[in-house]
């Protein structure tokens, strides 16, 4: 039994703490890691926590990210609480068994704090490791600040474990700015926090020997598209919803809010920009400060990312008449993701915003209020032209000439 | 058997080798076994093989050697005992004959088509080695 740790109501977090004391407090089995900066402090925490005899759990040290993921699989099949944590190039190691862990139904919770994706060498925050995930069947939560780190990862758990749903999860936050930055955080008791959750509850484990299982099957053109299928299936139409129960339960204990779309000033908003990450709260401070001179700006933040919340998000822009999507990601040869995202979500409905791509902050090149301000000032521009006034993508906070396409 | 649509088995790349709960499954023979459809040993892989074994039991001493490196557990035997061969799940790799220690050997490879009886009238004499024809006891 493990021992319980006091904890202040508040304590001072960074986002790397804040995740592994949720960690800790879910009582994870098995945290089967290869530490890489921003993400070291979420693994090292928990295995500090697991040696002191505050968590009873195995820490499994492993020769890489990819040996990191494949272990946690291998325990997840076995019938275990399982997380881990990673960030950037170790993501990218990790990309071939995120397909397996998902493709497998492994509820299993990754941590990555995001990091931007070399050459040249960078271990400061973007989105580029977020964006390689998208398409690998995983849900992926999105914190802004540690607190969230905190929370998302007790819904993450609470969700992929759910036997309706059985599927891994990421949670999200931003390298440095938010994983090395103290905040104030809001705790859970241990009992608390871990009654959220509740005792895992295996499903097909391989320890079940009155039960003997093969996984990790393989199938050809015979089989593969139906589990594909069924996979995309319990993502599209069983998350969502199981998402959205964990949100309402999670406000019932701790008072907190969280919602598939975040919005800031949006319900008489003209105006918006579309982002994720730390971005978010940078955004809403500069619609203050707009809104205080009278201009109708307003903020979305993508909370879940995937699966993607097309029908809350077009609910959310249906009256608004200019948006800008930022990407913290070079899209490489096209338009960002979020730009595209959009683009499809409002395609078939009424809404026909002006919509322009903005990239920015790679690297952990900083995005600043000025920013947001020229930002904003080109969506009014379009709002009043009813078109676009800029080229399509444009780069923000680049040094040199100014660059754009489309 | 009509497949399963996406909706109509389990979730995961996960198959089940019995059906229902096993209890004491050491101990059950494999015929005995409540293996699943999933199972592999309920799927006969016999079309995979162009050469089978041939058993010939007068000449076998028990061994088992040829249980203990077949790499497809397809060699029968009973409390020790070699009894046969399971046709479903040989893929006539030849180990079996290779390991037989018996002369002449117990086990023969042959065309997939070759008639067992025939095979059987037909099996190769013992091998008398020059050294023995020097020292006749007899």
């Amino acid at each position: 039994m493990a021992d319980t740790m006091e904890l202040r109501d508040i304590e001072v977090w960074d986002g790397n703490m804040a995740a592994s004391q949720a960690l800790r407090q879910v009582q994870v089995d098995v945290v089967a890691a290869y530490p890489i900066t921003p993400s070291t402090p979420i693994v090292e925490n928990y295995a500090n926590f697991e040696a002191n005899g505050y968590v009873d759990g195995e820490f499994v040290m492993v020769e890489s990210e990819h040996a990191a993921m494949s272990g946690c699989i291998g325990a997840a099949a076995a019938g275990g609480r399982v997380a881990t944590a990673t960030s950037s190039q170790g993501f990218a190691l990790m990309v071939e068994t995120l397909y397996s862990a998902s493709g497998m139904r492994l509820p299993i919770i990754l941590n990555v704090v995001n990091r931007a994706l070399g050459a040249p060498l960078n271990v400061n925050g973007d989105h580029s490791d977020m964006y390689l995930g998208r398409d690998s069947g995983w849900i992926q939560l999105n914190a802004y600040n540690p607190q969230h780190a905190y929370d998302l990862n007790f819904i993450a758990f609470k969700v992929a474990e759910d036997h309706d749903v059985r599927l891994p999860a990421m949670v999200h936050q931003d390298g440095f700015m938010t994983s090395h930055t103290a905040q104030g955080v809001h705790t859970m008791t241990d009992e608390q926090g871990f009654n959220f959750v509740g005792e895992f509850q295996p499903m097909n484990d391989m320890l079940d020997l009155d039960h003997p299982v093969t996984h990790g099957v393989q199938t050809e053109e015979d089989w593969h598209f139906e589990h594909k299928a069924r996979q995309q299936h319990a993502l599209m139409t069983v998350a969502i919803p199981k998402i959205e129960e964990a949100f309402d339960a999670f406000e019932k204990l701790t008072g907190r809010r969280y919602n598939l779309v975040e919005t800031h000033q949006m319900d008489d908003a003209e105006m918006a920009v579309i982002c994720m990450g730390t971005s978010v709260e940078t955004a809403m401070e500069v619609v203050n400060e707009l809104r205080a001179q009278g201009i109708k700006a307003g903020v979305v933040g993508i909370r879940v990312f995937r699966p993607w919340p097309l029908e809350q998000l077009a609910e959310v822009l249906k009256n608004v008449k200019a948006i800008g999507a930022l990407d913290r990601s070079s899209p490489h040869g096209t338009v960002g993701m979020l730009f595209n995202e959009i683009a499809g979500t409002l395609f078939n409905t009424d809404a026909k915003p002006v919509l322009t791509n903005y990239i920015y902050g790679l690297g952990g090149r900083d995005l600043t209020k000025a920013h947001l301000v020229s930002i904003f000032g080109d969506l009014k521009a379009n709002m009043d032209a009813g078109k676009p006034t800029t080229p399509l993508q444009q780069y923000i906070g680049l040094r040199g000439p100014k660059l754009s396409f489309f | 058997m009509e497949k399963a649509g996406w909706d109509g088995f389990e979730i995961g790349a996960m198959l089940r080798t019995f059906e229902g709960a096993i209890q004491n499954i050491a101990t059950t023979l494999p015929e005995d076994r409540a293996y699943s459809q999933s199972s592999s040993f309920t799927a006969s892989v016999a079309d995979w093989r162009i050469e089978k074994p041939l058993f010939n039991k007068d000449y076998c001493i028990d061994c088992q050697f040829c249980w203990i490196y077949c790499p497809d557990m397809s060699i029968i035997a009973r409390d020790k005992k070699m009894v046969g061969i399971d046709f479903d799940h040989c893929k006539g790799c030849g180990i079996c004959v290779e390991v037989c220690p018996t002369n002449p050997k117990s086990l023969l490879m042959f065309a997939e088509q070759q008639d067992e009886d025939i095979a059987l009238e037909q099996w190769p004499k013992k091998e008398k080695k020059e050294k023995e024809t020097e020292v006749e006891e007899d």
